[in-house]
């Protein structure tokens, strides 16, 4: 029995060659391919246009439009250099927050696939009284939306919680400041995407993990092998390429998010990710039209390479997570 | 050079924190795995279970229940107020702006995205090469609402219709033969149906991958059959693809829905819901966190969440119905 990471994912698999070769080329007509090259090309061309404007110089970006570039030919690089490091338009470049970005995604990514990976063996394999009902409850916490959780939890960072007087959470205002620990670093937004990321991974991997080979687990036992044993030697080998798939999408959704890193981060370069950069520029400098689109470019650069080089596994993330946030 | 240092430490600081969870978590294991006879499974249990329910509980639970009593206090969350939040989201006078705002996002974005994302499936079955287009069209997923946002945002930029455009839509408008086209995003209330256009952008090609893996799916016999019965182009279409991927296509619609309902970064980026743009999600947060009134902004989260509750409901249904059939 194979077991394919599609599996895991609500969609209908496409089976080559359903409709006859015959059919298929009796039904093709110039009329469609012309039409879908049209939207092709409507779709494509306002990306295109920000990479000409983030390649012209400053006077001419502002003064016309980026079609005029192929007449009139003058492109330059000085853009992303000015954006890069910060110039006299901008003050303060984008690459901190370039790194940032990443120094956010990566755990955020990882994090959440492991927490989840545990909890769906447990609840697959260890049999345990009240597994379906802990099962069902965190399918159903997909409801909540983020927004309800952004403002208790960032109560929650600066201030602690307590019920009454019994500390659930505790207050980690440093002395004499009023000024979280968690302040100025990265961990209430590694935290936080770990935490909004749990209900679905939980759900995918736990429909992944519940379809391996019921003989698998039962050999094992029997050879008397601990469920930490079964989980890293068994489990984490065969359950790879859906957590490929589930990883691409967090990093990716991570990467582009800006709600969970206006709320945790703030907009200083110490933490806050690409995203807030271009939000914060783009509201201050809109008319540097050089500089914001030579910024975007170089922030939707990563998740482009990610989408044309590992294309496969990014469909699949995508349409299994899509129903995330 | 110094910052490329600063930047590489960071992320390293990334790999680290990565490194030491990990390194926890198989000296966790190590001492699980000594557990011995009856305690085996409970200590597997909790150590497997446990991080997720702690994560769960203090990130989603919690909060969420504390919203809920936040939405009933007033701005500093001392007092009760009653339901004066929620009286002052549907009957204060500016509300409706964004309260109609955001029926129509949800009615038209999804439906266009859907209905592009079909036609678009539906043509591309016909060709034989499709998987460059597929791409190209399928790209804009991957972008996020911020990059989205100024990329159109370039194609909205208004000049001076005595100047050289710089907008593409001004441009193509000027060359369609008008003479003074408006100020796009100020150009109310159709600058709405334009921030909806970079949602329609990013979403079509979502919509058709699923929808164009749905087709495929059919059974040739059933496309067969009804092609010796005699049916062809449209009564094919309507008769026989459109009920067996209705299911789908339900599916697609609702997950756009569900998407659109939480737009937020969109309407930031593009106008900070001036203009008579603004939407639920974007007064949510600038009730929250930018007037800080804790009680309007609790309420119009427990709005959406009230509003998301039924699609998530009714896509989860139609989802366990299709794995029932397959």
């Amino acid at each position: 029995m194979s077991v394919e990471a599609h599996e895991v994912i609500p969609i209908p698999m496409p089976r080559e060659e359903s409709i006859p070769q015959a059919a298929r080329r009796k039904l093709s007509s110039p009329w469609a391919s012309g039409l879908v090259i049209f939207i092709t090309l409507l779709w494509t061309i306002p990306t295109f246009g920000l990479l000409v404007t983030s390649l012209r110089p400053k006077d001419q970006a502002q003064s016309s439009g980026w079609w005029t570039a192929f007449t009139d030919p003058v492109f330059t690089l000085s853009n992303y250099a000015e954006v890069l490091t910060g110039g006299q338009t901008i003050p303060g470049g984008i690459t901190p927050y370039f790194f940032n970005s990443f120094a956010i995604a990566l755990p955020a990514a990882i994090f959440p696939l492991v927490v989840a990976t545990m909890a769906a063996y447990a609840l697959a394999w260890i049999p345990f009284r009240g597994a379906t009902f802990v099962f069902f409850g965190i399918f159903a916490l997909q409801v909540i939306p983020l927004q309800m959780s952004l403002l208790p939890l960032l109560q929650m960072f600066n201030l602690g919680w307590s019920i009454g007087p019994i500390p659930i959470f505790p207050d980690l205002n440093q002395a004499g400041s009023n000024q979280s620990i968690f302040y100025g670093t990265y961990i209430p937004l590694w935290i936080a995407h770990t935490m909004f990321a749990l209900p679905l991974a939980i759900f995918l991997l736990h429909n992944f993990i519940r379809q391996l080979p019921r003989e698998l687990f039962e050999a094992a036992r029997v050879d008397g092998a601990s469920h930490f044993l079964i989980f890293r030697k068994l489990v984490l080998p065969l359950t790879v390429p859906a957590i490929a798939s589930f990883a691409i999408f967090q990093f990716l959704w991570v990467w582009n998010d800006l709600l969970v890193a206006l709320t945790f981060a703030g907009g200083t370069p110490d933490v806050a990710p690409i995203t807030a950069y271009l939000a914060n520029i783009k509201g201050t400098y809109g008319a540097q039209l050089h500089l914001i689109t030579a910024g975007a470019f170089i922030a939707i650069v990563v998740p482009l390479i990610v989408f044309f080089s590992l294309q496969r596994f990014f469909v699949r993330g995508l349409l299994a997570g899509s129903v995330k946030g | 050079m110094e910052e490329l240092g600063a930047g590489l430490a960071k992320v390293g600081t990334g790999v680290a924190a990565v490194a030491i969870v990990l390194g926890l978590l198989l000296l966790i294991f190590f001492i699980g795995a000594r557990a011995k006879g009856r305690l085996q499974s409970p200590v597997a249990i909790v150590v497997f279970l446990g991080p997720a329910i702690l994560l769960l509980a203090y990130g989603l639970i919690v909060p969420a229940f504390r919203t809920t009593v936040g939405s009933f206090q007033n701005a500093s969350g001392q007092d009760w107020v009653g339901f004066a939040n929620y009286t002052w989201i549907f009957t204060a006078p500016g509300n409706s702006t964004f309260l109609i705002n955001t029926i129509l996002w949800l009615i038209i974005a999804p439906v266009l995205s859907t209905g592009l994302g079909l036609t678009l499936a539906l043509l591309l079955d016909r060709m034989r090469r499709e998987s460059v287009s597929k791409s190209l069209i399928f790209m804009p997923m991957a972008i996020s609402f911020v990059g989205a946002g100024i990329i159109w945002g370039l194609i909205y930029e208004y000049r001076d219709p005595s100047k050289p455009q710089v907008g593409l839509l001004s441009q193509v408008v000027m060359w369609l033969g008008v003479e003074d086209p408006p100020n796009w995003l100020l150009w109310q209330p159709f600058n709405n149906f334009l921030l909806m256009v970079i949602m329609i952008w990013i979403q079509v090609g979502f919509a058709m991958v699923v929808l164009s893996a749905a087709i495929k799916a059919i059974p040739s016999d059933v496309v067969e059959a009804a092609e010796l019965d005699g049916a062809t182009g449209y009564r094919l279409f309507s008769k026989v693809t459109i009920p067996m991927i209705r299911g789908t296509l339900i599916v697609v619609l609702t997950t756009i829905m569900i998407a659109v309902l939480k737009i937020f970064d969109i309407v930031r980026t593009m106008t900070n819901g001036n203009f008579g743009t603004q939407v639920v999600a974007n007064e949510m947060y600038a009730q929250a966190f930018v007037a800080f009134d804790v009680g309007r902004g609790s309420a119009l989260a427990v709005v959406l969440f009230v509003a998301v509750i039924p699609l998530i409901v009714y896509n989860v249904v139609q989802l366990r119905k299709e794995r029932a059939i397959r």
